[in-house]
């Protein structure tokens, strides 16, 4: 990771964004506003599983949050590429990037299970008490681990390479 | 002006102050409550104004859709004051001398009389428009000033820690 870092730092990409000041801090902006996006439309979306706010069914919850979140992510990513190439070294050998990055690829992979899960299984999961329980509490582990990459982020600026 | 001198010296005293300061963990947690919390309030007051802009949710009833996400927006904002002064009170000389973050704090009271002006006067009348794809041009401004000066207030908000040295 080290040596990536190193390789990254000399790349000529890298060079423009360390010289330009101005342009770490508005990736950084981009980045937030990209976690509001996710991070809303998120919420909205699991508590329509939990079952707060019925005016809108499951399916028009979806489509009117869905695209915000999958904008968002890929915003994140890019600002996070930019991150990264600008400050190599900050990132890739911090271990709070690489638990961040860790638990970014879990939780895309628990949502996307509890999602299908849940539109395959619609009967199960709507149906008696246990199956509605167990769709509530997916749908709030789902919203705290997407805070907990959120987190690991922040703690990035705070823990020191190894 | 001097007892305000001496209420901050008094704060910046306090153990709880004193805790956040010194730990190594304390004010990067506390942080961290702040940018999950401010980004849900950014989050739900865009889906409000997105919806008064007729950009969004523009098959629900305005009244409907504020009443069903504004409260989540005010108990995040409750979450981001609360965290936002526990980081102020470990270092506040620091801070109110930082101008980034007295750029914030003005936002912040413009992007507030903003959202007065319009929950006590345009919003009076909502009924009138509440199913209309988008709200009267009072309405589409007050929606159009909230979005940037948000955005501005987290560009502003980022450039404290940039500017001030971490303790």
């Amino acid at each position: 990771m080290l040596a990536l870092a190193q390789w990254l730092e000399h790349t000529s990409v890298s060079q423009e964004i360390q010289k330009a000041p101005w342009l770490i801090p508005l990736l950084q902006t981009t980045h937030i506003i990209a976690i509001a996006m996710v991070l809303s439309s998120v919420l909205m979306i699991e508590l329509r599983i939990v079952g707060v706010g019925k005016s809108l069914s499951m399916t028009q919850t979806s489509a009117r949050y869905a695209p915000w979140l999958w904008t968002g992510l890929v915003l994140l990513a890019a600002t996070g590429l930019g991150l990264i190439v600008g400050e190599p070294k900050r990132a890739l050998p911090n271990p709070a990037f690489q638990i961040k990055m860790l638990m970014l690829a879990v939780t895309l992979a628990v949502a996307l299970a509890f999602q299908t899960s849940l539109r395959r299984n619609l009967a199960f999961w709507e149906g008696h008490s246990l199956g509605r329980k167990l769709t509530g509490g997916f749908a709030v582990i789902v919203f705290f681990l997407w805070c907990a990459i959120a987190v690991a982020g922040r703690w990035i600026a705070y823990v020191h390479n190894a | 002006m001097q007892s305000v001198t001496e209420l901050l010296s008094w704060l910046e005293a306090t153990w709880l102050a004193e805790f956040i300061r010194e730990s190594e963990w304390a004010f990067p947690a506390v942080e961290s409550v702040h940018v999950i919390a401010l980004a849900l309030v950014i989050g739900t007051i865009s889906i409000v104004d997105l919806r008064l802009l007729g950009l969004a949710s523009t098959n629900r009833v305005y009244s409907e859709l504020a009443r069903q996400v504004l409260p989540w927006t005010w108990g995040a904002f409750g979450l981001a004051a609360i965290s936002g002064t526990l980081m102020f009170i470990s270092q506040p000389q620091t801070y109110l001398g930082n101008v980034a973050f007295r750029i914030k704090f003005a936002l912040m009271f413009v992007a507030g009389v903003n959202m007065l002006v319009f929950q006590l006067i345009t919003s009076r009348d909502a009924s009138k428009w509440d199913r209309d794809a988008a709200a009267p041009l009072a309405g589409r401004i007050a929606a159009t000033l909230s979005l940037a000066f948000w955005i501005a207030i987290v560009f502003f908000g980022r450039r404290i820690g940039f500017t001030t040295m971490p303790a």
